[in-house]
């Protein structure tokens, strides 16, 4: 039940970032749009992730080791969300700067002024 | 008009499947045999309380190598993208001498860096018995990092030691890959030390070790990336 929840966040998380991805003008609002697509995304691997009355894989005094197999939830998909957030502020980081060159060549942030690769 | 209604039909249709995703989608009661392999090997083989950890750094290691690469990369795309041929914008935007930030920002630096400093150092350290690791605990370096460049906008960044330490990192995280390799099971096994007991702060083989080369590696990458993005300081012309 908890993980319906929280996979249903991240779908519409999804759904929300693509609609600011389609719609908005402004560069720095699209990219704001890609992050939600990226953090929604990282919930559904999460929310995937989940095994019923889990808990986090990590041995300790609540969860000994004989018990763990039953017990915890998946680590796979949390150990890819790890590295899948490095890589998504990477991206971010050079949409970003990518932007600040956009906008010294043009001295402004509207995707309509930049139409020489439009179709 | 035909944008708008285009844009529609597209999020309906995604709507649509991410919809059926959802109601389609019923919790797990068991692990799947991967997750339960890894949940068993772990602790047992490697010593290490940290299940994601243990995953991270020594199973699937390889790939936390190859991002690495790919956050050097980074680092470097957004270096190239931002200073070449750049004018410096201090000339064209900001008066001479910038605003100095306000004293409440100066002192919470002050009094918070020290704090953040020790508390990245914690998460690094004890990647393998609790929730953390080398790439946390790397961001929170770079975050303090951002702290200081926000209270101290002049502070200017030694990026040679930064480049250089990060480099030394890289190259001891192979070296300790290509130790597994002649030592124990493979490259990047951490059986390279010795596991010591269960649960203690120096146990689980090479994984500390590995955390704390990937946490600098990963701090020092962040700050650079960092600094990429602040304007070119008054008085220096393009190294073009």
């Amino acid at each position: 039940m908890v993980s319906n929840t929280v996979l249903t966040t991240g779908l519409l998380l999804i759904l929300t970032g693509l609609w600011g991805v389609l719609t908005h003008r402004n560069i720095l609002r699209i990219i704001i749009g890609f992050s939600l697509i990226g953090t929604g995304t990282h919930i559904v691997a999460v929310a995937i992730g989940y095994v019923k009355n889990g808990t986090a894989p990590i041995i300790d005094r609540v969860l000994n080791m004989s018990e763990a197999p039953s017990r915890a939830v998946d680590p796979v998909p949390s150990a890819l969300v790890v590295t899948a957030i490095v890589i998504g502020m990477a991206v971010t980081a050079i949409m970003l700067a990518y932007t600040i060159r956009l906008y010294d060549s043009k001295k402004t942030l509207s995707i309509d002024a930049f139409t020489e690769s439009k179709w | 008009m035909t944008h708008r209604i285009f844009v529609v039909i597209a999020i309906v249709l995604f709507g649509i499947v991410f919809g059926s995703v959802a109601t389609s989608y019923t919790e797990q009661h068991s692990l799947r045999p991967l997750a339960e392999g890894y949940v068993k090997l772990v602790p047992q083989k490697l010593g290490a309380p940290n299940v994601i950890t243990g995953i991270l750094l020594t199973y699937r290691a390889f790939d936390t190598l190859g991002e690495v690469a790919v956050l050097f990369m980074v680092g470097a795309g957004v270096v190239l993208v931002l200073s070449a041929g750049r004018r410096p914008r201090a000339a064209a935007h900001s008066p001479e001498d910038p605003r100095p930030s306000s004293e409440i920002v100066q002192t919470g630096a002050q009094v918070l860096s020290p704090l953040v400093a020790i508390f990245a150092a914690y998460i690094i350290m004890n990647g393998h018995l609790s929730a953390g690791g080398g790439f946390q605990g790397g961001a929170v370096i770079a975050s303090c990092v951002l702290l200081v460049l926000l209270a101290y906008p002049q502070y200017q960044l030694n990026i040679e030691f930064l480049s250089i330490t990060e480099s030394v990192a890289g190259a001891l995280f192979v070296l300790a890959g290509i130790a597994g390799l002649i030592l124990a099971g493979g490259f990047l096994d951490n059986r390279i030390l010795p596991l010591g007991q269960f649960g203690a702060f120096f146990s689980a083989g090479a994984i500390p070790v590995l955390s704390i080369l990937l946490g600098v590696k990963v701090g020092c990458e962040l700050s650079v990336i960092l600094d990429g993005f602040r304007p070119e300081p008054v008085g220096q012309k393009d190294k073009v």
